[in-house]
């Protein structure tokens, strides 16, 4: 095969114009993890299962395993590094991870955290199953999830600036 | 379109489990080969890429089928024709009595879709048990039902809403139904030239019934079976009924004669026992991690037994 040509891709990535030239074939989530030194995206799995890699491509969750760094040429992306409020201090979803003990070992931490944030701009107000199941495209090995729930809970009654109301279990 | 989990069983069967053996501690199905990357802004100039560069291109919209298949090399095309930039190709719109759907547009803009969720619920109801969020933003009517993938669940759903597939190419526009389009596994109708541009769909009537029921081991799973029903009831009877099945032959299925068994019944308890003896009849399942050939027929009559219930309670008339 004759020489692939590298192509240009810009986008804006945590608030930052980025210019790089890749290979067509370069993944998103490698793009991120060794142009950008964006490493808080993690790979699992790489197959689209377990959503490590999740990161917001215009407003939306994407497994960036599964998508082409040309793909997201042009677009506002989010990732973890991303997360933090304006001066250094935690967001509301990383806080609630926090409060909540909603991570043990930290792999699937990045992607439910980039997965909680667009839920909860679409779903101001998610319902105990609507956090389930939007997060039904991550996989977490250590928590059982119920700690998760109540994490994303935490952030959704502080972002509408409620009162966190734990459930009884 | 679906994650991984039909093209891992179908390689697992095709290949053994060397397939997914890492090698030199790192796994193989990484790194997708090299091709050349193409961004067209119309159909005509996709379809004019397609046809210059003929088996050696491939069209990718969601990719969430395609990307995993050239990970594995299973899939290795020099040229990727993206039919993201195309604006032609999003939209979802109603012009007398028939709800058109162009080919990219995504789950997630199905599931949003208040047109949709008036005229033609079942497609929200189907599109939200189709992998998980992540994958459903990405995902496309167009790849999910042209791809050939029998785990994929809009084929069969179009098959049951008797669907019309316009099929672009060099020659201009044709049609095909659903229920012609699917040839075998990967196999369909549509040409390498051809980009399958938008689905066309005869607006059921106003206070139909409607199920799209699936067994599956997980959220995002490819289904062990599943059906979609839909149909219309009058004084008490079934008018008319439409059934269709998902991943339990090589293609989706239209279970005509199980349909045929259903209208102008009462659906009592003999009519559902000759509907779903019809349409496991006509099942061909693989024996697989999903269950063996006899169970997964047995739960596509669960199915359809199932969804004929949930049906014919939401039906009006």
């Amino acid at each position: 095969m004759s020489e692939i040509e590298q192509v240009p891709v810009s986008m804006t990535v945590n608030g930052k114009k980025v210019q790089r030239f890749v290979e067509p074939r370069t993944l998103l989530i490698h793009f991120l993890r060794e142009e950008l030194n964006l490493t808080g995206p993690h790979i699992g799995c790489e197959t689209s299962h377990c959503g490590a890699c999740t990161v917001e491509v215009d407003g939306m969750s994407v497994k960036s395993c599964t998508l082409f760094a040309v793909q997201a040429n042009g677009a506002e992306l989010t990732t973890i590094e991303g997360m933090a409020n304006a001066d250094g201090t935690l967001s509301a979803l990383q806080e609630g991870f926090r409060q909540m003990h909603g991570l043990q070992c930290g792999f699937c931490t990045p992607g439910m955290i980039l997965r909680a944030h667009t839920l909860l701009k679409e779903t101001p107000n998610p319902t105990e199953e609507e956090i389930r199941m939007g997060i039904s495209g991550n996989l977490c090995r250590c928590t059982g999830y119920q700690n998760i729930v109540k994490a994303i809970q935490y952030a959704a009654a502080k972002l509408n600036g409620t009162d966190f109301q734990e459930a009884a279990e | 379109m679906e994650g991984f989990e039909r093209d891992e069983t179908f390689l697992h069967r095709a290949f053994g489990p060397e397939i997914f053996r890492a090698e030199g501690g790192r796994s193989k199905d990484v790194i997708p080969g090299e091709f050349t990357y193409h961004r067209p802004a119309s159909v005509a100039e996709a379809v004019a890429i397609l046809a210059s560069h003929g088996d050696e291109a491939r069209p990718l919209s969601g990719g969430h089928s395609l990307i995993p298949m050239m990970k594995l090399r299973m899939a290795a095309p020099e040229h990727l024709v993206d039919l993201g930039g195309i604006a032609d190709l999003k939209g979802i719109d109603e012009d007398g009595g028939t709800i058109t759907i162009r080919a990219m547009t995504t789950q997630h803009e199905l599931i949003a879709s208040d047109l949709l969720a008036g005229k033609l619920p079942i497609i929200r109801e189907t599109s939200l048990l189709i992998a998980d969020p992540q994958i459903r933003y990405v995902g496309t009517l167009g790849g999910n039902v042209a791809n050939g993938d029998p785990g994929n669940d809009m084929p069969a759903l179009m098959q049951c809403l008797n669907a019309t597939y316009v099929l672009t190419g060099p020659d201009g526009e044709r049609d095909v139904a659903a229920r012609d389009f699917y040839e075998a596994a990967y196999f369909t109708a549509l040409a390498p030239e051809e980009i399958l541009t938008a689905v066309k769909i005869p607006v059921p009537p106003a206070g139909h019934g409607f199920a799209y029921e699936k067994l599956k081991r997980k959220v995002g799973d490819y289904a062990t079976a599943a059906a979609a029903v839909v149909l219309t009831k009058s004084g008490g009877t079934v008018a008319t009924c439409s059934i269709a099945l998902t991943n339990v032959a090589d293609t989706p299925l239209f279970a005509a004669d199980a349909s045929d068994i259903v209208a102008g019944s009462t659906l009592d308890d003999d009519t559902i026992k000759l509907a779903v003896a019809a349409a496991e009849a006509i099942t061909e399942p693989a024996s697989d991690g999903r269950g063996p050939a006899e169970y997964r027929t047995k739960m596509a009559g669960i199915m359809v037994r199932r969804a004929l219930a949930r049906a014919s309670e939401r039906a009006n008339g």
